[in-house]
């Protein structure tokens, strides 16, 4: 990596943390609600991932998605707006944390059932595959997600059709309160791929640049071999499983252990040492992040709820193949529209550009 | 026109429109080489190859979920469940996923794929095999569900349904793949969301579709020659729901009986029946009734199984309760 690109990923690490530590406190402050499950401490895997896909690669997620669509450089405004579920939200405040989506950049976001996305990613390989290109699709999910039926058949037609999935095992060791080895019958995640014949490997997904190695090798698989590959990326979350949770089953020192790997500093000491990038440099960087940061809770904030209208928009696609007299009897056939939308279009209340 | 079966009339609604968009392909068990579990699939990979006519494992979840999610980036596929009773299998797939995004993402992302397959009774298959699904797809808000009952109906449906940018569940019938009918020899489209009258009457009106559209039409002849003459109503689509051929029959007959296939409780003809209340109260002169399978899980036994499925009998009651005669 050279220095700009360096220093780009770290960015993007330092970004999601005090995006994740903002939320923490929206949250408290009742500003965000629902569920909120924050990524801190697995930074890392997200922005290893997103510095090697190309603009027109998908991926999909768990609903622990805040850092991806950050990490591929979705603007922080609409998605901390949509989690204040306001109408500039990335997806009109229909979604919230568990759901950002972000399509003109491949995001097929954030979903909220355990490994219910890993046949999705799939069958966007198998579209890839019908189509002859060359784009690829990335899936990340939790440990807990091996257990799942899904993971097996999704990983069984993967290897058996030869389609362009890497797929990502965030290990954080804890599925809410269940440990591994509570809930996985083989401890070593990534030795579930053996079952499919597929490439497997385990990687220190606190370590940046060793995740980027071992997804730029799967990455390059899929997108020439057709290959799907099952990574297993060993991280931790430093916060309970989502804001409700003490996270009481861990013990400190376990706890303790895992920070003192902490990627976003393991990433700037790289810095400092390989890049010779200054400590006033860093802080000044995190200062910028932080302004980033409180742009977008400013954004959110002034973006307006939604109108009820809008309650009904967004449940079909208006089509020439439906009887449109009896189907407009209903509102949400009467609101739909034929284009889809991009977050792009979103309204953006004028005076919250200020400052970006 | 020709005459064809039900069968061969969705296999050419596929291969049309296989040979008219790139982006069509099927994909289910047994679909391809084995021809079809029902044959319904025969020759469709000779003709488009295992790429765009997939043969699956046994994978339910993996076959909804593989349909879904090309569909997302474009495709427009079908996923044929061998029968609907294994939809439960891919539930998640179609209620959490290919329902929801379009709404989770704020409009962001639109799912145009098709799941079909048999549903509803089979013959002698005991209770897992045969069951009557459509109240719970109805049930859910993003999902389109057609109904065809005649081969006409089936081709015309499906190419719409194909089409369509929304998911549609396209639900079959067992019993009906071998029923013939007229079918028209230039291309067509009928639009979902639009009702069909079976036979006209002016007596009463039936609401029945799928295979319940038969045993109205078989309990419409007996009552014709008691001279009682039924109106069948067949809606074709059950969500959306076309609410004006049912009312403007029932505006006509001034009273409704409602037939399905399904369990009583919570079944979609008490949707049937509370819109009619609502938009022909003033028209009824009798209370709606309905004509569902037995509450209980569906037996082996060929009598056990005929007392369980609604019979022309029970609907030829129920128009002459409605009828006071
Ligand atoms: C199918 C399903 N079952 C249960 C849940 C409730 N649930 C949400 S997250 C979670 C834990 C998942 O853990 P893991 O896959 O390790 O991901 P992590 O939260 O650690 O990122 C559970 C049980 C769910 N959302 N979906
Ligand atoms: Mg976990």
């Amino acid at each position: 990596m050279k220095k700009d690109e360096a220093l780009a990923h770290y960015r993007a690490m330092l970004l999601i943390r005090r995006f994740e530590e903002r939320c923490a406190q929206l949250y408290v402050q009742g500003k965000i609600g629902g569920f909120l499950h924050l990524y801190i401490g697995q930074e890392a895997v997200a922005v290893g991932a997103m510095g090697l896909l190309r603009p027109d690669d998908y991926f999909v997620t768990s609903y622990r998605d805040h850092g991806y669509a950050l990490a591929r450089g979705t603007d922080p405004r609409p998605l901390m707006a949509e989690l204040c579920g306001k109408i500039g939200g990335i997806s009109r405040g229909k979604g919230g944390s568990m759901h950002f989506y972000d399509v003109p950049s491949g995001n097929f976001g954030g979903d909220g059932i355990v490994a219910g996305h890993l046949p999705i990613a799939a069958g966007m390989g198998y579209s890839i595959r019908i189509r002859e290109t060359d784009q690829v699709v990335v899936c990340f999910f939790g440990d807990g997600a091996v257990n799942e039926g899904a993971f097996h058949e999704a990983l069984n037609v993967s290897a058996l059709w030869g389609l362009p999935v890497v797929f990502v095992i965030e290990n954080n060791r804890y599925g809410m309160g269940t440990s591994i080895s509570r809930a996985s019958s083989v401890k070593d995640l990534y030795q579930r791929g053996s079952a499919y014949g597929i490439p497997r490997q385990d990687v220190d997904g606190m370590d940046l640049l060793a995740v980027r190695e071992a997804l730029g090798e799967a990455i390059e698989r899929a997108r020439k071999d057709k290959q799907p590959t099952l990574l297993e990326a060993e991280t931790y979350r430093y916060r309970g499983h989502s804001m409700s949770d003490p996270g009481k089953y861990r013990t400190k020192d376990e706890i303790e252990e895992m920070m003192s790997h902490d990627p976003v500093r393991l990433f700037a000491k790289h810095l400092r040492k390989k890049h010779r990038v200054a400590a006033t440099h860093l802080e000044a960087m995190d200062k910028d992040v932080l302004a980033q940061v409180e742009d977008a809770v400013k954004y959110a904030e002034q973006s307006p709820w939604p109108a009820p209208e809008t309650l009904y928009e967004d449940v079909y696609v208006r089509s020439p193949f439906i009887n449109a007299r009896a189907a407009d009897r209903d509102p949400a056939w009467r609101a739909a529209r034929s284009e889809d939308r991009v977050p792009q279009e979103f309204p953006v209340p004028d005076d919250a550009k200020v400052g970006s | 026109m020709a005459v064809i079966t039900m069968r061969d009339a969705l296999n050419q609604a596929m291969r049309e429109e296989m040979r008219r968009d790139p982006s069509v392909f099927l994909i289910g068990e047994e679909v391809g080489q084995y021809q079809g579990p029902y044959k319904v699939t025969q020759g469709l990979i000779q003709e488009f190859g295992e790429w765009r006519v997939r043969d699956t494992p046994i994978a339910e979840e993996a076959i909804a979920g593989v349909a879904v999610g090309a569909a997302f980036v474009g495709m427009r596929p079908i996923a044929e469940m061998m029968t609907f009773n294994f939809s439960l299998l891919a539930l998640d797939q179609i209620v959490n996923h290919a329902a929801k995004y379009r709404y989770m993402s704020g409009g962001q992302v639109r799912c145009p794929m098709v799941l079909r397959g048999p549903s509803g009774a089979a013959a002698q298959v005991a209770a897992q095999h045969s069951q009557a699904f459509e109240s719970w797809f109805t049930h859910v808000p993003g999902l389109v569900v057609a109904m065809p009952s005649t081969p006409s109906d089936a081709k015309g449906l499906l190419k719409a349904s194909i089409r369509d940018d929304n998911p549609v569940i396209f639900m079959e019938n067992e019993v009906l793949y071998n029923l013939k009918g007229e079918v028209r020899d230039e291309e067509y489209t009928i639009p979902l969301g639009l009702g069909d009258v079976k036979r006209e009457g002016k007596d009463v009106t039936i609401v029945a579709w799928s295979r319940s559209v038969q045993r109205a039409l078989e309990a419409a002849d007996l009552l014709a020659a008691e001279g009682v003459e039924a109106e069948i109503v067949d809606p074709r689509t059950l969500r959306p729901l076309d609410e004006d051929v049912i009312f403007d029959s029932v505006r006509k007959t001034n009273r409704c009986v409602v037939v399905e296939e399904g369990w009583r409780y919570a079944g979609f003809g008490a949707e049937v029946a509370d819109r009619v209340q609502r938009g022909c109260f003033d028209d009824l002169d009798a209370p709606i009734l309905r004509i569902t399978a037995a509450d209980v899980p569906m037996p082996y036994s060929k009598k056990l199984e005929k007392a369980y499925l609604p019979q022309p009998k029970q609907i030829i009651d129920a128009v002459n309760q409605v009828l006071y005669r």
